[in-house]
């Protein structure tokens, strides 16, 4: 293990603990966090007894939903938009702002368009995550250098190689950069919306349990929410590193 | 020598300036590059040297006149048989050096026991046999030149264009690249045109040195050195080569002034 690592898990581990003496010595009221020992046990509890199976299913299925849409999406309009360089200098301003938006204000809208369902919900994570993907793919093509595309055309690559040979291996770590911002957008956005709109979900669970005072149950969720989302971006994080490895310069 | 291997008939280029004038570029230009030799060219900044690389290649259209690469039009496309290395680091990053010099081989359809041989024979003539499996990153801009220039040779082009190759190296690594290519020039029997801001390095290179006016570029004057095909970075030590560097700075002197006052004017 690199001495990095070894120091980020003392860190936590340390904050841990001190979590843990804060509660247990009552520094820290119960009402207000239970000692790190009782999540696990009570998220232990919790996946061994299955009872929020099909919440965790709801909640992945539409945080992938969400984040596989928005990669997609995504690229195509930052490809698109990169070949339209016009278009582009208009819609700037408004890509510029788009995160000033609170998008959670637009639900009663969804609502209409889609019904009462899940789709407002992972659409509203759609939105989230979109449009970072859409600017790391517009980045990502940005930094092709212009030497590469003219060393393409020496050695006579047809459009469709060059892109596949080229521009996309060469543009690879800054969309997969939009990538891993789509999959922390996903999860804010649909985490977020089960939390404020939804009536069920992960984020609808940590709500009720949240109103119920069961804290139990809430920090196991939260515990829950947060292990996922750091594995998930710990893995894609070990990813991009092995690709940027090579391309420091 | 025999023949023209590429040539250029009253050649111009002019571009739309973004205040909507027009700049015109280069020319009009007209010469023959000579099958097999070692052709240099010279000139103030903003001259149209890379400019009239580009037409040569494909890379560029020209405005008016034509470009013919073995006696055939050059189009849009750069035409089977040329070879370019750039000044800029066009290494890919993403790819071994062995993977970067097979890059072409490979889009062509070369079997893979025919690439690794000619990638082998690449990789030994330029020097990094060592570092086949190394990355770009792994290596320093003089190699990175040399997979660059591996990557051209090993597709065996029959005109090769180096524009600036060495402009961003150390003037000790510029001379021990000048002896490589020469190496290379006379190993693989390709006609050679070497765009350089270096009077010297054309001057110790070159069969014929083309030494362009300030913008719109035209040759002033081409000069023959009169090396023999062996040679290398030592005849700089010679007085030959001192009267070839002071003729060409002769003719350079107040083209560069002028591009210097025309640069200033525009800024």
């Amino acid at each position: 293990m690199r001495k990095a690592t070894l120091i980020r898990v003392a860190l936590l581990a340390l904050l841990a603990v001190a979590a843990e003496l804060a509660c247990r010595t009552g520094l820290i009221g119960r009402f207000t966090m239970i000692p790190p020992s009782l999540m696990v046990t009570g998220l232990v509890r919790l996946l061994a007894q299955g009872e929020l199976d099909g919440e965790i299913t709801t909640t992945l299925l539409g945080v992938a939903t969400a984040a596989g849409a928005a990669i997609l999406v995504g690229f195509g309009l930052g490809a698109g938009l990169h070949a339209m360089p016009r278009l582009r200098r208009c819609l700037d301003p408004v890509l510029a702002t788009y995160y000033a938006i609170p998008i959670y204000v637009l639900y009663p809208m969804f609502l209409v368009l889609f019904g009462m369902n899940r789709t407002p919900i992972v659409f509203i994570g759609f939105m989230f995550a979109v449009v970072g993907m859409m600017t790391s793919t517009l980045n990502g093509l940005d930094r092709v250098p212009p030497v590469l595309i003219k060393t393409a055309r020496v050695l006579r690559l047809s459009r469709v190689r060059r892109t596949l040979k080229i521009v996309l291996p060469c543009a690879a770590p800054y969309v997969f950069g939009g990538v891993k911002l789509a999959i922390a957008y996903a999860f804010v956005g649909v985490l977020g919306a089960e939390f404020i709109l939804s009536g069920n979900g992960l984020g609808y669970q940590i709500a009720l349990a949240f109103n119920n005072f069961d804290n139990k149950t809430m920090y196991a969720l939260i515990l829950f929410v947060v292990l996922v989302v750091a594995s998930v971006n710990s893995l894609f994080f070990a990813w991009e590193h092995r690709l940027l490895r090579r391309r420091e310069r | 020598m025999s023949g023209a291997h590429a040539s250029l008939r009253e050649v111009t280029r002019s571009f739309a300036t973004e205040k909507g004038s027009v700049l015109h570029a280069l020319g009009p230009i007209s010469f023959d590059l000579q099958a097999g030799e070692f052709f240099s060219v010279v000139g103030p900044s903003g001259c149209g040297k890379s400019t009239l690389l580009e037409i040569i290649s494909g890379l560029s259209p020209a405005s008016t006149g034509s470009a013919l690469f073995e006696g055939r039009p050059v189009g849009s496309d750069v035409p089977e048989g040329v070879g370019v290395v750039f000044q800029e680091d066009a290494s890919f990053p993403w790819l071994s050096v062995r993977e970067n010099i097979g890059f072409g081989l490979q889009q062509q359809g070369v079997r893979s026991a025919e690439i690794r041989r000619r990638v082998d024979d690449a990789l030994r003539l330029v020097g990094l046999w060592d570092f086949a499996e190394a990355y770009p990153v792994q290596l320093s801009g003089g190699m990175r030149q040399r997979v660059c220039i591996a990557r051209t040779l090993v597709l065996q082009p029959r005109l090769i264009l180096l524009d600036e190759p060495f402009g961003a190296l150390d003037q000790q690594t510029r001379l021990l690249m000048g002896d490589e290519v020469l190496t290379l020039w006379r190993a693989t029997g390709a006609t050679v045109m070497l765009i350089t801001h270096s009077l010297d390095e054309a001057a110790l290179l070159s069969d014929r040195v083309g030494v362009m006016s300030a913008r719109p570029g035209r040759f002033l004057e081409i000069v023959e050195t009169g090396w023999p095909r062996e040679r290398d970075s030592r005849l700089a030590t010679g007085a030959r080569f001192g009267e070839i560097s002071s003729h060409l700075w002769g003719l350079l002197r107040g083209e560069s002034m002028k591009a210097m006052r025309s640069q200033a004017v525009a800024a």
